[in-house]
């Protein structure tokens, strides 16, 4: 997303938000702006603040402190009533004795729509989310995933302005959430509604979001794209909650060097003095096995950084479907251990096998540099 | 960013919400709501409060006298009565303590007076506040006023009223009203001990075995619920009494005192403490058995350290239910109590025998303090229970066994006929023409109009009582439930309506009926009006039943989806339209059944009632008192089983009606 054109259509925009339960303080000092259109994620572990910021944006649970401005109108102190929003929680919350059509129609009451308008607008929300002849059925009598899809079109029946969504998926088995992640996406870019959705599961995240808000006891630790999110993370939280990152305690050494053990090596630039203690940290799919074949028939194997490759044993092999997962011992590193994920072509090509020596290379601009508290 | 400035809130004011209409609309209906329960419950148990340490005195000194010589010349001589009493000794300083009705003639303080006499008398308040009667007319004034002494005979000083524990220090130094403490206690722990074993075994054969008629034994265990607590002492009576059927069976001993006391209280407390125990023994987990099972446990061994364990909070639970049922209950030991006075009957005593509200208001505040002790542990256990049970949990299934089946088959057999003995006694007795000497039978004793007690029209106007309740009740429980349940802040009003909520639990019906005398029977009250109308008594069944109705609503609603109100409100639908379309419709069984609770218990109240009725308004319970108490025993039986058939019959409508509304509302339930 464009800086520029990001602030030219901010939509939702919270600043100096406070959230405190008696002494704890849950939500502490969050800034923020979401952009019209947008589809932004709210990530992180359980108790992190992700949902308090939800219910303080629909104004369920207001905020101690700060603003909400939406659509250029402050809503801070005004109760959900007066907002504009569709809302999906984890359980749905159907009414139970309402049929399916009632249930949507819910909202289209008393809104100056007559009946057989409602009956119109119920029948076309049915199509759009791919259940057109559940209408007289009851919410018991749906799948999980049907009634995920029925709390969806509930929400959009009155083409609100902002679309909550509060872990919408976690109810469901993995099968039909990851299909309903592509869905829901979908039907999002085509109503082109800006929306939040809260989530603890990073894949829902970097596969829905177009941008990602990683939160961690109270504060927002990094706010960006998937991508920028997962190659770039901010601090050592985020690397470690997204994916899988090789932490090794070491030292900075001289600029973009980072000394691991003995040996110096390179990394992406940081701003440590020499000697720091810090945290080196490379994600297992960055490490690059060298070696006769290692790469692709025909690519040549060449280490691009010689200092940043070294001789590893491969001590222990774990088959995890689609690749290789290794636990490599080297002398820099005494004790710890390197994971390292290698595809199985790879594998197979290097004959690699436990207690097999092998050569690999931590490419520099993957190899990050994070604070490390001594002790 | 830095962690100590985050550590902390920002200066400055918190942002205050705005409220919405809804909000508006609920905190107005939680304060109505509220409200009815502080008028009807907070005030009129403090001014009983109140009354209790209230004392009234007479006050001699502030009073002064003249005599005239027979041609009615005052000699100017001025006599103080408190003087005229030392020298005299007329009253003694007991004489002096009275109740706010006291009155006390002058004229024993003249020895040789006549009202024939000539002679005059002045008399006059020496203090302002004082106060003394002539006739009917009452005198505050300092000014003396003269009499002759026809007049002078008329002449009655009035008590000063003083707030102190003159009462209390009263009552126990008088051995006939505190010796009562202990009655009460005794019958109670007695009685709880014996029904909490009863009731488990019965609970346990139930759960636990695979004997066979369980729901008939279910059915029966239950009955004792339609019926007044006093209909078993009739029953007692006719089996035990002086000429009881089978009174050789207690080899001289008297069933008219603790002994009768406790087989009623046995009776009609059974069910309560049965419908605890099997709840907490249903819940228990099929796997902590078949751990005890693979570990090589004896069957004695599991039941010591799996079943009763798991078992321990809802005996202690319905122990003390069972507890607070017997101190509280009036009906049972008026009719069979005999010279074996109770609490409960002693304020009836005060306040109806002898008129004496102060200390009525005493006893009650006496009574309260073991039912609000029983109460409150009861609910201290009961948020215990909750947590015992876990989604993982796996019902225990009962293997059959030829050898125990067969036992709690006999067990339950005899427990039966103790229940169904006692209404088949009842139902016998209202039938046969005269006990014991003409046994043909007649239906004379349900010609309930030739009896005291208000006849037929009593019976009338407990189902009128019942149904007014069951309809008013429920809907201001169900709505005030909802209301402090779903609506967002005020946490403060919450927490207080919750607290009134719980409170009626606590106060034993005896008391709150005084204490309605004393709050609504108040000139100065603009509630007055009500007093004695068929309106006080639907006021005091609901109030009197609220706590447990309070807690049907509270359980139905915990288990609707917390977010319904969220939903609503995000698509800008009134609260009160989700209310009417999805709440009320998911809760009906609950509504029903605390529709049918009311019911019951306004069928069969007697002790909030007993203080309330009016000609008009005579109930059938209070008929089956009342009839008891001037000897007409059979027509009392008759009329306590007129309430049982009722009650029974109300029961199967309310199945009936339950299952054909289900049927419509509750059809996404089924599918």
């Amino acid at each position: 997303m464009n800086e520029v054109t990001a602030a030219a259509n901010k939509y939702l925009s919270i600043d100096n938000l406070w959230k405190a339960f008696g002494d704890f303080l849950a939500l502490k000092d969050i800034s923020l702006d979401i952009n019209e259109g947008e589809f932004v994620c709210f990530l992180g572990p359980s108790g992190c603040g992700k949902t308090t910021l939800l219910r303080a944006i629909a104004g369920l649970d207001l905020q101690t402190k700060g603003s909400v401005m939406q659509g250029g109108a402050d809503v801070s102190n005004l109760p959900p009533s007066e907002r504009d929003f569709g809302i999906v929680f984890q359980s749905y919350a159907l009414f139970p004795n309402l049929t399916i059509e009632k249930n949507i129609a819910f909202g289209l009451e008393n809104t100056g729509r007559g009946k057989s308008e409602i009956v119109v607008r119920v029948a076309e929300l049915l199509d759009l989310v791919g259940l057109p002849d559940q209408g007289s059925k009851y919410p018991a009598q749906l799948s999980g995933g049907q009634q995920q899809r029925i709390a969806l079109a509930r929400a959009i029946a009155t083409n609100p302005g902002l679309l909550l969504l509060d872990e919408p998926l976690s109810a469901l088995d993995a099968k039909v959430r990851v299909h309903l992640r592509h869905e829901i996406k979908e039907l999002q870019r085509k109503l082109g509604v800006t929306t939040v959705m809260v989530t603890h599961d990073q894949e829902e995240a970097l596969s829905m979001a177009d941008r990602i808000v990683v939160m961690n006891h109270g504060v927002i630790e990094q706010v960006g794209s998937p991508t920028d999110i997962y190659r770039e993370p901010a601090t050592l939280f985020v690397a470690d909650f997204i994916g899988e990152m090789n932490q090794i305690p070491a030292q900075a050494g001289g600029s973009g060097k980072v000394k691991i053990g003995d040996a110096e090596m390179k990394s992406k630039p940081h701003e440590f003095a020499p000697g720091a203690p810090i945290v080196a940290a490379i994600r297992p799919e960055d490490v690059i096995p060298h070696g006769d074949g290692a790469r692709s028939p025909g690519a040549p194997d060449v280490i691009t950084t010689a200092e940043n490759a070294f001789e590893v044993t491969v001590e222990e092999m774990e088959f995890l479907g689609s690749f290789w997962r290794c636990r490599l011992k080297s002398d820099r590193f005494g004790d710890a251990a390197l994971i390292a994920d290698f595809s199985i072509n790879a594998v197979r090509r290097l004959e690699l096998g436990e207690g097999k020596q092998m050569t690999i290379e931590l490419p520099d601009e993957r190899l990050m540099a994070f604070p490390r508290a001594e002790g | 960013m830095s962690d100590a400035t985050l550590n902390t809130l920002p200066e400055g004011p918190n942002i205050k919400g705005k409220l919405s209409r809804d909000d508006i609309i609920m905190r107005a209906g939680m304060g109505v709501i509220a409200l009815y329960l502080v008028v009807t419950m907070v005030f009129p148990l403090y001014a009983m409060l109140s009354k209790s340490f209230s004392t009234y005195q007479f006050d001699l000194a502030t009073y002064e006298l003249q005599v005239s010589d027979e041609e009615g010349n005052f000699s100017g001589e001025i006599l103080n009565p408190l003087n005229l009493n030392a020298t005299l000794g007329i009253y003694g300083d007991d004489d002096m303590i009275t109740g706010s009705d006291g009155r006390l003639p002058l004229t024993k303080l003249f020895p040789d007076f006549s009202f024939r006499s000539t002679v005059k008398y002045k008399i006059r308040n020496k203090v302002e506040g004082g106060r003394f009667l002539v006739g009917s007319t009452l005198h505050t004034e300092l000014d003396w006023l003269e009499l002759d002494s026809n007049t002078f005979r008329r002449a009655q000083i009035r008590p000063v009223k003083a707030t102190g524990f003159g009462n209390f220090i009263n009552y126990f130094s008088t051995p006939a009203l505190f010796n009562s403490i202990k009655n009460s206690l005794f019958i109670a722990v007695i009685s709880t001990i014996v029904t909490v074993s009863l009731a488990f075994w019965f609970a346990y054969a139930l759960n636990r075995s695979c004997m066979r008629f369980k729901g008939f034994f279910r059915l029966v265990a239950m009955a004792p619920i339609l019926v007044p607590s006093l209909l078993p002492g009739i029953a007692l009576v006719y089996l035990f009494g002086n000429q009881g059927m089978i009174k050789e069976l207690l080899f001289g001993a008297s069933i008219y005192g603790p002994i009768g006391i406790v087989i009623g209280s046995v009776f009609f407390t059974f069910p309560h403490a049965f419908l605890i125990i099997s709840t907490a023994l249903a819940i228990s987990d099929a796997r902590l058995y078949e751990a005890a099972v693979s570990l090589r446990a004896s069957p004695w061994r599991t039941f010591w350290t799996v079943t009763i364990p798991g078992a321990r909070y809802g005996l202690i639970s319905a122990a003390f239910v069972v507890f607070n049922l017997v101190i509280t209950d009036f009906g049972l030991p008026k009719v069979i109590g005999g010279q074996f006075n109770v609490l409960a009957v002693d304020i009836y005593k005060q306040v109806i025998g002898q008129q004496n509200f102060e200390m009525g208001a005493v006893v009650s505040v006496v009574l309260v303090i073991p039912a609000i002790l029983a109460f409150g542990i009861d609910r201290m256990v009961q948020s215990k229970q909750v947590a015992l049970l876990s989604a993982r949990s796996v019902p225990y299934q009962p293997t059959p066994s030829a050898k125990m089946d067969g036992i709690f088959l006999a067990y339950c057999t005899g427990v039966a006929l103790f229940v169904l003995g006692m209404l088949a006694v009842c139902q016998f007795a209202a039938l046969i023409k005269f006990w014991p000497y003409d046994l043909n039978l007649s239906l004379n004793n349900y010609q309930f109009d030739k009896m005291d007690g208000g006849g037929w029209a009593s019976y009338f106007n407990s189902i009128k009582l019942g149904l007014i309740t069951a309809v008013v009740g429920t809907s201001i429980v169900f709505f005030g439930a909802y209301l402090v349940e779903k609506s967002n802040g005020f946490r403060i009003g919450r927490a207080l309506f919750q607290m009134f909520a719980m409170l009626p639990m606590a106060i034993p019906g005896m008391v709150l009926g005084l204490a309605y005398i004393f709050f609504f029977n108040n000139p100065a009250n603009p509630l007055n009006a009500v007093y004695g109308t068929m309106a006080i008594l639907v006021i005091c069944t609901v109030t009197h039943f609220y706590t447990v109705s309070h807690l049907t609503a509270v359980t139905a609603l915990k288990q609707m989806d917390r977010e319904f109100e969220s939903v609503s409100a995000s698509l800008k639908q009134p609260t009160l339209k989700l209310f009417g379309r999805v709440t009320v419709p998911v809760c009906l069984p609950s509504i029903l059944d605390i529709s049918i609770y009311l019911f019951v218990n306004a069928m069969t109240t007697v002790s909030a009632v007993v203080f309330l009725y009016s000609p008009k308004t005579t109930l059938a319970s209070i008929a089956v008192l009342n009839m008891d108490d001037a000897g007409d025993v059979a027509p009392a039986a008759a009329m306590g089983m007129m309430i049982f058939y009722t009650n029974a019959a109300a029961r199967i409508i309310h199945l009936i009606a339950s299952r054909g509304i289900l049927k419509r509302t509750q059809a996404w339930r089924t599918q």
